[in-house]
Order: C-alpha cells, then structure tokens, then sequence
C-alpha cells in the first residue's frame, strides 16, 4: 500500500502552523497560485489536502476538479482569518441532493 | 403510453416478464435507497459534529499561532518550525458502504527520537507558540477523521441520488408503460377473439339459410 502524504494549502498565516505538525505546506494566496497548488497535489501522492476556505472560494473549478476524483480528499478548512461557512455549506449540498430538501440545517440562513 | 409492439400472444408473454422484472428490480432498489438513506443520516450527522468540533478548536490553535507570530519575528517563527519532528503516516484504504467505495483512513504518529512534539528547543520561542503547535498536534487526526468522513457523505450522497432517479424512472415511466401495453394487447387480443367468433356464426347463418 503506498504511503500517501498530507497537505495544506492556503496562506502563510494559516498553514504555517501545519508545518511544524509535519504536513506539508502550499503558500497560495492569488487564485493562480492555488490552482497551480492544487494541480501540483493532483500529480503527487497525497491522501489527504486542506485547504483554506478563502483559498478554495477563489478556485472554485479546480476545487471541484479534485471533489470529483476519489483521491486526495480535499477538505476545506477555517482559514486565520475565519470561517466563510463553505465547509458546513458542503455538507448542506450533500444533505440536498441526497434527501431533496434540507432537513439538517432547518431554517438557520444561508 | 404505450410501447408500440404487434398484439400478439408471443408479445405479450414477453412483456409480462419485462414487467414482473421491472417489479422486482423497483423493489430492490427501493430497499437500496432506504438503506442508503438510513446510513447517509447517521454519517452526515457526525461530519455535522466533526466539522463543528474542528473548526472551533481550530480558530483557537490559530489564535494562538497569530499570538504568538506577534510576539515573535516572522524569521524566528518560520525557523522554529522549519524541521518538523513529528510525522502522520497515513495509510489510504477502502470501506464498503453499501457498495459505495469510501476511502478510509488510519495513521500512525512517526516521530524521531524524544517524546516532545515540539521541532525546537523552548528558549527562543514563545509559550503560545507551543500551545498553539499542540493543540494543531491534537487536532490532525480529528481533521483526518473528518476528511474520511466527509468523503463518504459526498460520494453516499450521489449514489443515493442515482439510486433515486433509477427508482423513480422505474416506478414513473418503466411500470406503467409496461402495464399499459399488456393492457392493450390483453384488449386487442380479446377484440380479435371476438370478431372472428361473430364472423363465425355470421358464415353459419349463411350455409344454413343457403342449404335450406
């Protein structure tokens, strides 16, 4: 069995901490450098990549490129700054899509 | 709506069976998606949790980090933690969830020598720093758990939603139209049946009121 790697991508003050924990780390700030930084996780071994939430909001096409494969999972994560809600949105999506109506959320906004 | 096919009895024996499969294959994927269903809400709802957990501990782990990033030169920081000293070995499996094949995860801690998770000596550094690179210490299997987890929902979330549509198609569009074609063999068949009976007796009529 290979010995995937785990990564995370999103800016500095948000993934530096990660590399002391021995993950490794993309910088990407500007949506040409995630993308390049998810491109670059789709070629190498990695199981499992991170990904700030304000980096995944800006390349959105590529996130779904990698959501549509089985691996790496990518997970979007709060960034230093916050969270954007787009994790627990994720989890709304597949809500909908399974049961056709949002059961689990109930009413609390979007 | 019916299927256009000849009226004829070989037809709609064949029709039969296509429908009666159509029955048992609507009941199996029926059973399918409740099933589906049943274990989707209890995943869901645990990624719910996870995701909830996480994200809190996590904005504190970065509290502390910008902490101690304030109190610390950038270059001090990004030095402290340059070599990292301890490492996740992730394994990637398969779990079978309903013949939904979900990753599965499980990981060792690899790290060298000491037992302090710390990639520095503590005299240069700040004690947030520590408590910040802790708690993330702690965190990387729940986050792991939480990757696993929400792979699975997205991936059990559009099987279900396939297993659905095949229902639907076969309770909507496959049965009835199925059932309506035997309907109209059944009618025409008997509808030939009784017009070469009356034919019948109409030829008799006439032998016998020509043989009198």
């Amino acid at each position: 069995m290979s010995m995937p790697k785990i990564a995370v991508i999103g800016d500095r003050d948000s993934i530096l901490g990660f590399k002391a924990v021995g993950v490794i780390t993309f910088p990407a700030t500007g949506p040409e450098e995630v993308k390049e930084a998810l491109r670059e996780v789709m070629r190498g071994d990695y199981g499992v990549v991170f990904i700030t939430e304000q980096a995944a909001d800006q390349a959105r096409e590529a996130v779904e490129e990698v959501n549509a494969r089985p691996t790496p999972i990518l997970v979007p994560i709060p960034s230093s700054r916050g969270s954007l809600g787009l994790g627990m949105a994720q989890i709304r999506r597949s809500v909908e899509k399974a049961v056709g109506a949002d059961i689990l959320f109930g009413k609390e906004g979007r | 709506m019916e299927i256009r096919v000849n009226p004829t009895r070989m037809e709609l024996n064949r029709l039969k069976r296509r429908l009666a499969m159509a029955q048992r294959g609507h009941k199996l994927l029926k059973d399918k998606r409740d099933e589906l269903m049943r274990q989707f809400l209890v995943l869901v709802k645990k990624n719910k949790e996870l995701r909830e957990e996480v994200e809190e501990r996590l904005a504190g782990a970065f509290r502390k980090f910008m902490l101690a990033r304030a109190v610390m030169s950038a270059e001090a920081v990004e030095e402290a933690i340059m070599y990292p000293k301890e490492r996740l070995e992730v394994k990637l499996g398969r779990q079978n969830i309903m013949s939904v094949h979900a990753p599965k995860l499980t990981w060792e801690k690899v790290s060298r020598e000491t037992e302090s998770i710390y990639p520095y000596g503590f005299a240069e550094t700040s004690a947030e720093l520590d408590d910040s690179i802790s708690t993330l210490a702690e965190l990387l299997p729940r986050l792991l758990e939480l990757a696993e987890v929400e792979k699975a929902v997205m991936l059990l979330a559009a099987e279900i939603e396939r297993t659905r549509r095949r229902v639907n198609a076969l309770e909507y569009v496959m049965i009835p139209q199925l059932a309506s074609t035997v309907r109209y063999i059944t009618m025409k068949l008997d509808e030939n049946e009784r017009a070469s009976l009356t034919r019948l007796m109409k030829v008799k009529d006439i032998v016998r009121a020509k043989g009198v």
